[in-house]
């Protein structure tokens, strides 16, 4: 069914376009789809991707940027040079396929674990951590005036978020606590230069090919706010997969993503990227026992998500390596 | 008293025969799921033969460490709320070992795999 409702929708733009075939859904939860299809024309098949509400599902939720500011974010990267999709169709309400965007599917890699291992990204990794470093430089840099409304962010704001969510949760846990505390007595407060932060620039949002980074994906939580935030979160360990010894993504060091940064004219700060490091690892594992709150209370009651639960501790013994490293 | 098997063993029994038979006619999500799976049946596994070791010793550096008595989850509250007010910290004697300690007990039957975890065990 979707592939009529896009076949009739993609007739209205892509000149010569004779249908959509290949329908796939890539991801999914009750308000936020991702599908995979090719739009059929004389010359062959153009793969695309649709990213949408579907009807009935208008407003996105909390601290989602939303999806026309995600085409918007993902537009002007693409337009400014950054490895990303072009946006091809912004979803009208004639399309009757709710609310969101079609872009051009980009071909590669975003499992972390066949990015970490397998030998056609043997000559990629090396090059990844600075590459990387300018391309959140250009990001940052984006021109002001032309983007979207998003929410504004700066550490005090986001420590206090957690904080709650995290004391919501009841249950007790004395290395958050020292986290917390540890974070409070060294809040840098507002950055200098407040910039567009991405907000999850990590794995599984880059499309790696065998010649490096492809494409940024996943805007939804992108805001303003202290540009140092990308950074750190790119260098928290749960996004190593095992490679603990390279801080950025498990295949870099930070030395060359700051590198590729400066490379780009922009100045890093080293010691708020190890804040918002810290930050970034009591975040995932405030979110992992936010999983397992909604495997108790929710109507998704997956083992997927009570197991994510049990991952928190892998952010314990993060935050101690990190505040009280032993010997 | 109740019988022989033991939960262990019923459970090593049943993540067994889903790894060894089920494991190898599964494909794609589900293939996933079942894998998630096996790996709760094996923590919880690990968690029986481990927990009431862990949860004595750790209530008994609790109980040293704040000078009270209390359940295990009463004395992480008390525990949790000291840290937050700044009452005990890193130099408080004690303090960081109990943590260490706590954490790699939760790890090794959370996450035994996970790299962090072996790296500290063998440090």
């Amino acid at each position: 069914m979707i592939e009529q409702q896009l076949g009739r929708c993609v007739a209205s733009w892509f000149e010569g376009a004779t249908g959509v075939t290949g329908a796939a859904k890539l991801s999914g939860g009750a308000s936020q789809e991702t599908w995979s299809f090719d739009i059929v024309h004389a010359g062959g098949t153009t793969g695309a991707i649709l990213r949408r509400a579907p009807p009935g599902y208008g407003a996105s939720p909390g601290r989602a940027a939303g999806l026309d500011a995600e085409a918007v974010l993902m537009q002007l990267a693409y337009d400014a040079g950054l490895p990303s999709p072009r946006v091809i169709h912004v979803l009208t309400p004639e399309d009757e396929l709710g609310t969101g965007f079609i872009m051009t599917r980009i071909e590669g890699e975003t499992i972390a674990r066949k990015i970490l291992r397998d030998e056609q990204f043997a000559k990629a990794r090396p090059m990844l951590a600075r590459q990387l470093g300018g391309v959140v430089a250009g990001i940052h840099s984006l021109p002001s005036a032309k983007l979207p409304k998003l929410r504004e962010m700066n550490s005090t704001k986001e420590l206090a978020d957690m904080e709650r969510e995290y004391r919501s949760f009841g249950w007790p846990r004395p290395v958050f606590e020292l986290a917390l505390r540890w974070l409070r007595e060294r809040d840098p407060g507002p950055p200098k230069e407040v910039t567009l932060v991405h907000g999850d620039f990590r794995h599984g949002n880059l499309i790696i090919g065998p010649d490096g980074v492809r494409a940024v994906l996943d805007w939804e939580i992108a805001h303003f706010g202290d540009p140092m935030e990308d950074l750190g979160w790119i260098c928290v360990n749960s996004w190593r997969f095992g490679e603990i010894d390279k801080p950025v993504g498990g295949f870099g060091s930070r030395e060359d993503l700051f590198a590729g940064y400066e490379a780009a004219g922009r100045k890093v700060d080293p010691d708020r990227v190890t804040f918002w490091e810290v930050m970034g690892t009591l975040r995932w594992g405030i979110m992992c026992c936010g999983m397992m709150q909604r495997f108790r209370i929710g109507p998704d009651h997956s083992m997927e998500r009570a197991m994510i639960g049990r991952r928190s501790s892998e952010t314990e013994i993060d935050l101690l390596r990190l505040l009280a490293p032993r010997a | 008293m109740q019988d022989e098997p033991t939960p262990t063993e019923l459970i090593k029994a049943v993540a067994d025969f889903l790894r060894n038979e089920i494991t190898p006619e599964i494909k794609g999500h589900n293939a996933f799921n079942l894998r998630v799976g096996i790996n709760a049946l094996d923590l919880v596994t690990r968690q029986l033969a481990q927990e009431s070791s862990s949860d004595a010793a750790e209530a008994a550096r609790l109980k040293q460490l704040l000078g009270m008595q209390g359940s295990l989850l009463e004395l992480n509250r008390v525990l949790s709320e000291r840290i937050a007010k700044g009452a005990v910290d890193l130099q408080t004697p004690g303090l960081a070992e109990h943590l260490w300690q706590t954490t790699m007990d939760k790890l090794a039957v959370d996450q035994p795999n996970y790299a962090s975890y072996k790296r500290e065990l063998k440090s």
